[in-house]
C-alpha cells in the first residue's frame, strides 16, 4: 500500500504545529513528499517537476489560515492545482453541424479502443443518435469479430467490409483501413447515420509506419473529434506516447479507460500537461455501460490517494438496493431493531463493493487506519457470514436469545471455536451502540420520524451543523487523546459545500 | 437520497470495526490451524470442476448455463501450415527492437556519468532516469544508493566505469542468476500445462500465439484452451493463432464457465499425448474479487489433472507503479511463476519488474517486442538493462 500524500504530509509537519507561516525548508520538504506521491501515482517526470514548481510557488506566499494545519493546507493548494489542471475545461463531444459527425479512437495496443467504440456507440445511441461503428483495425486477430460482437450487444450497426485478420488470413490481400473508413462514412452518409465512430487498430509512437496509416485514415475521414484512449495504469511512458500521437495523428479529447482498476491514473495528469487537451470520458469496466463523462474532482483526490466518497456512493448505490438502504436507515436510527440478519444482508452487500479494503480505502480519514485496514481479510466476512448463518432466525432477530448452549451449537454449526462466536455476538452489540450513536449524531431522519416531513427539507442545513457534533459527540468521548488531526473538511475536498463527518475519529472497538 | 448515503456509510465503518476488532485474533487462529505446507491442504479441498460459482456483480455472465466446451479441431490439411523460425537466433532482433527504443533517455543519463564532479543534482539525475522507466520511487532509491556507495568506496569516476557499475546494479537488482527456463517439458503422462493470466489488454491472447509458435518451432506439439470466454472474439483471436501453427485450439461458448474450457483442454491435451497445454485466460482487473476468485477456480480446476508448471503474468511494459499490485494480487490468486513483458518495442521501459522483483522475487522469463508472430523472446537481464540505460 502507498502511504497517501495527506499521510506524508502528517508526518513531514509534526514538528510544525502552531507556525505562522511555512519557512522555505518547510516547503521543500513538503515539496520532496508531494513529488514522490505524484511519482507513485504515475504522473510523469516532466510534469511532476512544473506541478511542483506552481505549487511552491503558491504555498510560499500563502498566508497560513487559522482553519487549517499547513499540512492541510498545501494539500487543499495541491488538490486545487490538480482539479484545475484536469478540469480547466469541461467538454462535450463536438457534433459536427452537418451529419455524419465522425469520431475516430486511436491509441495504442490494449488501451480498450475497440470495447469503447462499443460503449461510445451505446452511449450514444441513449441519447438518440444513430452511430455507425466502423472496424479500420484490420491488424489484430479477430479485432473486427470483436467490434461486430460488440456492436451487437451495443445495438449499434457495425460496418464491416473486410474481415481483417481472421482466421486463415493468409487469404486474400490484406485489408486497406484507410479504404474501409472512407467507405463507411460514405456508408453512413447513405444510410443517414449521424454520427460515425472509426475504430482503428493499437499502433506504437514510434511505429512510424502505422502512425501515417491513422494520419491517412484522419485525412480521409476527416474526424470532428479524434479520442485518443489511454489506459489508467500507463506510467510515466504516457508522455512520451501522448507526444507521438499528438505529432502523428492529433488528437481533440482523452478518454481514460480501466480506472475501474485501483491504479491512480497520474496518466490523467501527464496527458493533460503535456497535451492540454481536455480529457472527456472514463470508462470504468467491462460492462457496455460502464462509461461515463470525465470527472476532474474524483480524478484529483484519486491521484492525492484521499478519499473517493463519490465514487463510494456511486459504488454503494449499484450495490445496495436503495429502497432497502432506507429501511435499513431507519433500522439504525433506532438502534436496537438492528438484527444480526440485517447486517448479514449488508456485508454480502459490501462483498459486492469489491475487497473491503478497496472499500474503506475510499473513505476520507481512513489514512491513519491503513495498518488496521491492511489486516481487514475478507474472508473474514466469509467466516462471519458463516457463523450468522448457522443461527436460527429467532436468534438472528434477537442475539440476546443465544445462551451458552446455543453458542456451542453455533460454533459446531460453522466450524469455529466457541469463543469466536462469544466474539461476534459481543462485537455486533458494540457495532450496534456505535452505530446509533453515529445515527444519533448525525440525523438520520429515522430518529426523528415524527418530523419526517421536514427531514428531507432540512437535512442539508441541520447536516452543517452536525458535522461538528458528529466530531465532538458520544463517540469522541472514546477518543485517545494525541490522535493526528484527521482530513476533516479537507478529504471531502471532492464534495463542495457538503461536509461529511470525520471518520477518522472514530475508534473500532479494539480488543 | 442523502441519509440513504450517510446510512450506508455507517454501516461500512460498523462492519470495518466488526471485523477490524476480531482480525487479530481469526489471523493467529487461522495460522496455527494451518499445516506446515500449504499446498497439501489446497488439494484436499479441490472443489468439483462444474462446480457453479454464484454470479456476482463483477461476471454477470457467469450465471448463464454451461454448455459443455465443445472442441474445434482445426483443417489440418490447411494449405500452408507456417513453420516458425526457431528461437535462438531471436536475440539478436530483440537487440535491434530495443535499440530502436532508445530515447533522449539515456543520452541524459551519460551527459550526467560524463561530468566532472558527481553532485547532489547529478545523483539526482541518474534517479529521475530510472524514475521515467517505472522503476518506481522505492527502487530507485534504493538502487541510487547502493550505488552512491559502490562508488565512493571504489573511488570510480569515469563516466565509463560508473555506467558499467549502474548497469551492474541493475541487473543485480534484476535478478541476475534466476531461474528464467520455462518449464515446458511434458511429464511421463501429462503435458504440461502453462497458464496465462494479466489484467485487460496487456496482450495475454497474443503472448499465447506467439508462445504456441515459439513451442512448435522448438518440436513441441500444443494444445491451445481458450478459457477466455468473456471478451468478445477472444477465442476466434486464438484459433486463428493456433490454426495457422496447426495447433488444436479447445474453447466453449460465449459466456461459458471457463475453469471447465480450461479441464477441457488438458483433457483433450492428455488424451493426445501432446507436450504442453497453453491455457488463455479472459483479462480481469486485480480488483475485481468475483473474477480473481473464478482465476483461482481455473487453476484448482486444471490442477485436478496435474500439477499446473508454469504460471505466467502478463505485464504491459507502459504499466506503472500499479504493476506491482497487479502482480501482488496474481501472485496471491495463482502462485504465478513468471512473467511476460509485453510492447516491449515502444517508448516504454518496463521498469516495473524491478519492484516486481524486488517485492515478489517472481522473474522476467519473456519479452514481448512486437505485433509479429515471432516477436517473443527470452528476458535477457543484460540486454534489458541496456536498453533502460539506452
Amino acid at each position: 500500500m502507498f502511504d497517501t500524500l495527506s499521510e506524508r504530509l502528517e508526518k513531514a509537519f509534526t514538528s510544525l504545529r502552531g507556525k505562522g507561516r511555512l519557512s522555505d525548508a518547510d516547503i521543500d520538504a513538503t515539496c520532496r513528499e508531494i513529488r514522490i506521491a505524484l511519482l507513485e501515482a504515475d504522473v510523469a517526470l516532466p510534469a511532476v517537476r512544473q506541478f511542483i514548481g506552481a505549487v511552491r510557488e503558491r504555498a510560499g506566499g500563502a498566508e497560513v489560515s487559522k482553519a487549517l494545519n499547513p499540512a492541510q493546507q498545501v494539500i487543499k493548494i495541491v488538490n486545487e492545482e490538480l482539479v484545475e489542471i484536469l478540469g480547466g475545461e469541461t467538454r462535450r463531444l463536438r457534433l459536427a453541424k452537418s451529419p455524419p459527425t465522425v469520431i475516430m479512437l486511436a491509441g495504442l495496443q490494449g488501451s480498450g479502443k475497440t470495447t469503447l467504440a462499443g460503449k461510445l456507440g451505446q452511449w450514444l445511441k441513449a441519447q438518440g443518435h444513430t452511430p455507425l461503428l466502423i472496424a479500420a483495425d484490420l491488424q489484430r486477430p479477430n479485432a473486427v469479430t470483436q467490434l461486430q460482437v460488440v456492436g451487437q450487444q451495443a445495438g449499434v450497426t457495425v460496418f464491416a467490409p473486410h474481415p481483417g485478420t481472421a482466421e486463415g488470413g493468409i487469404s486474400g490481400p490484406p485489408g486497406d483501413p484507410v479504404a474501409v473508413a472512407r467507405d463507411g462514412v460514405a456508408e453512413a452518409q447513405r444510410r443517414m447515420h449521424d454520427i460515425v465512430i472509426v475504430d482503428t487498430a493499437g499502433r506504437l509512437g514510434v511505429d512510424t509506419q502505422m502512425m501515417a496509416q491513422a494520419a491517412a485514415i484522419r485525412d480521409a475521414v476527416d474526424p470532428d473529434e479524434t479520442l485518443y484512449v489511454v489506459d489508467a495504469m500507463i506510467g510515466q511512458d504516457a508522455v512520451t506516447t501522448a507526444e507521438a500521437f499528438r505529432d502523428g495523428v492529433g488528437f481533440t479529447g482523452v478518454v481514460l479507460s480501466k480506472l475501474d482498476g485501483d491504479a491512480r491514473g497520474g496518466a490523467a495528469l501527464s496527458v493533460r500537461f503535456v497535451t492540454g487537451t481536455p480529457i472527456l470520458f472514463a470508462s470504468t469496466g467491462e460492462q457496455l455501460s460502464d462509461f461515463d463523462i470525465f470527472h476532474p474532482e474524483r480524478m484529483a483526490s484519486r491521484i492525492l490517494g484521499m478519499g473517493d466518497m463519490l465514487t463510494l456512493i456511486e459504488q454503494a448505490e449499484a450495490s445496495f438496493d436503495a429502497d432497502e438502504a432506507q429501511r435499513m436507515a431507519g433500522k439504525l436510527a433506532t438502534g436496537t431493531a438492528f438484527t444480526l440478519e440485517d447486517f448479514l444482508e449488508q456485508m454480502m452487500a459490501l462483498k459486492k463493493m469489491g475487497p473491503l479494503s478497496n472499500v474503506l480505502g475510499m473513505l476520507p480519514g481512513m489514512g491513519q487506519m491503513k495498518d488496521q485496514l491492511a489486516q481487514v481479510d475478507d474472508s473474514d466476512l466469509d467466516r462471519t457470514a458463516a457463523i450468522i448463518r448457522s443461527m436460527t432466525p429467532g436468534e438472528r432477530e434477537d442475539p440476546k436469545l443465544i445462551n451458552g448452549s446455543r453458542r456451542a451449537r453455533v460454533a459446531r454449526g460453522s466450524g469455529v471455536s466457541v469463543f469466536e462466536v462469544n466474539q461476534l455476538v459481543d462485537r455486533f452489540f458494540e457495532a450496534r451502540k456505535m452505530m446509533a450513536q453515529m445515527a444519533g449524531s448525525m440525523g438520520l431522519p429515522g430518529a426523528r420520524r415524527s418530523n419526517r416531513k421536514n427531514a428531507r427539507k432540512s437535512t442539508r442545513g441541520a447536516k452543517k451543523g452536525k458535522k461538528g457534533k458528529a466530531v465532538r459527540g458520544p463517540t469522541a468521548a472514546r477518543v485517545p487523546a494525541g490522535l493526528p488531526p484527521g482530513m476533516g473538511g479537507m478529504a471531502g475536498g471532492g464534495m463542495p459545500g457538503q461536509p461529511m463527518p470525520d471518520l477518522s475519529k472514530l475508534k473500532f472497538p479494539k480488543q | 437520497m442523502e441519509y440513504v448515503i450517510i446510512a450506508i456509510v455507517v454501516v461500512v465503518v460498523a462492519a470495518a470495526g466488526f471485523l477490524g476488532a476480531g482480525v487479530a485474533r481469526t489471523r493467529r487462529a487461522k495460522m496455527a490451524r494451518l499445516p506446515p505446507s500449504s499446498t497439501t491442504g489446497e488439494t484436499a479441498t479441490l472443489p468439483n470442476p462444474t462446480e457453479t460459482v454464484a454470479p456476482s456483480i463483477d461476471s454477470p455472465t457467469q450465471a448463464l448455463p454451461i454448455p459443455a466446451p465443445d472442441v474445434e479441431a482445426p483443417d489440418l490439411e490447411a494449405p500452408a501450415l507456417e513453420m516458425p523460425e526457431p528461437t535462438a537466433n531471436r536475440l539478436i532482433r530483440l537487440r535491434a527492437r530495443l535499440a530502436r527504443s532508445q530515447s533522449t533517455l539515456g543520452k541524459g543519463l551519460l551527459a550526467v556519468l560524463g561530468r566532472d564532479r558527481l553532485d547532489e543534482r547529478a545523483w539526482e539525475d541518474i534517479e529521475d532516469t530510472l524514475l521515467q522507466a517505472d522503476v518506481g520511487v522505492a527502487s530507485a532509491g534504493e538502487i541510487v544508493q547502493r550505488l552512491r556507495e559502490r562508488t565512493r568506496v571504489l573511488g570510480t569516476r569515469t563516466p565509463g566505469d560508473l555506467r558499467a557499475l549502474l548497469s551492474e546494479e541493475l541487473v543485480a537488482a534484476i535478478g541476475a542468476d534466476t531461474d528464467r527456463t520455462l518449464h515446458t517439458f511434458p511429464h511421463a503422462d501429462a503435458p504440461a500445462v502453462v497458464l496465462v493470466v494479466g489484467v485487460n489488454g496487456t496482450g495475454k491472447t497474443t503472448t499465447c500465439g506467439k508462445l504456441a509458435r515459439v513451442l512448435i518451432a522448438d518440436g513441441h506439439s500444443v494444445v491451445l484452451g481458450a478459457a477466455d470466454t468473456f471478451r468478445a472474439a477472444a477465442a476466434d483471436q486464438l484459433q486463428t493463432w493456433g490454426a495457422k501453427v496447426g495447433a488444436r485450439t479447445v474453447r466453449g461458448a460465449a459466456g461459458a464457465d471457463p475453469a471447465s474450457v480450461a479441464f477441457e483442454a488438458v483433457r483433450m491435451g492428455t488424451e493426445d499425448h501432446v507436450d504442453v497445454v497453453l491455457v488463455d485466460t479472459a483479462g480481469r482487473l486485480h480488483t475485481k474479487t468475483g473474477l480473481m476468485d473464478e482465476l483461482g477456480k481455473i487453476k484448482r480446476v486444471v490442477q485436478r489433472q496435474g500439477p499446473v508448471d508454469e504460471t505466467l503474468l502478463v505485464l504491459d511494459a507502459t504499466t506503472g507503479q500499479n504493476g506491482l499490485t497487479q502482480a501482488r494480487v496474481f501472485a496471491e490468486v495463482v502462485d504465478c511463476t513468471g512473467i511476460v513483458l509485453t510492447k516491449l518495442d515502444g517508448t516504454a521501459k518496463g521498469g516495473i519488474v524491478f519492484a516486481v522483483q524486488r517485492e515478489l522475487g517472481v522473474p522476467v522469463k519473456l519479452v514481448g517486442l512486437g505485433e509479429g508472430a515471432d516477436d517473443l523472446a527470452p528476458f535477457e537481464p543484460k540486454a534489458f538493462v541496456d536498453a533502460l540505460l539506452g
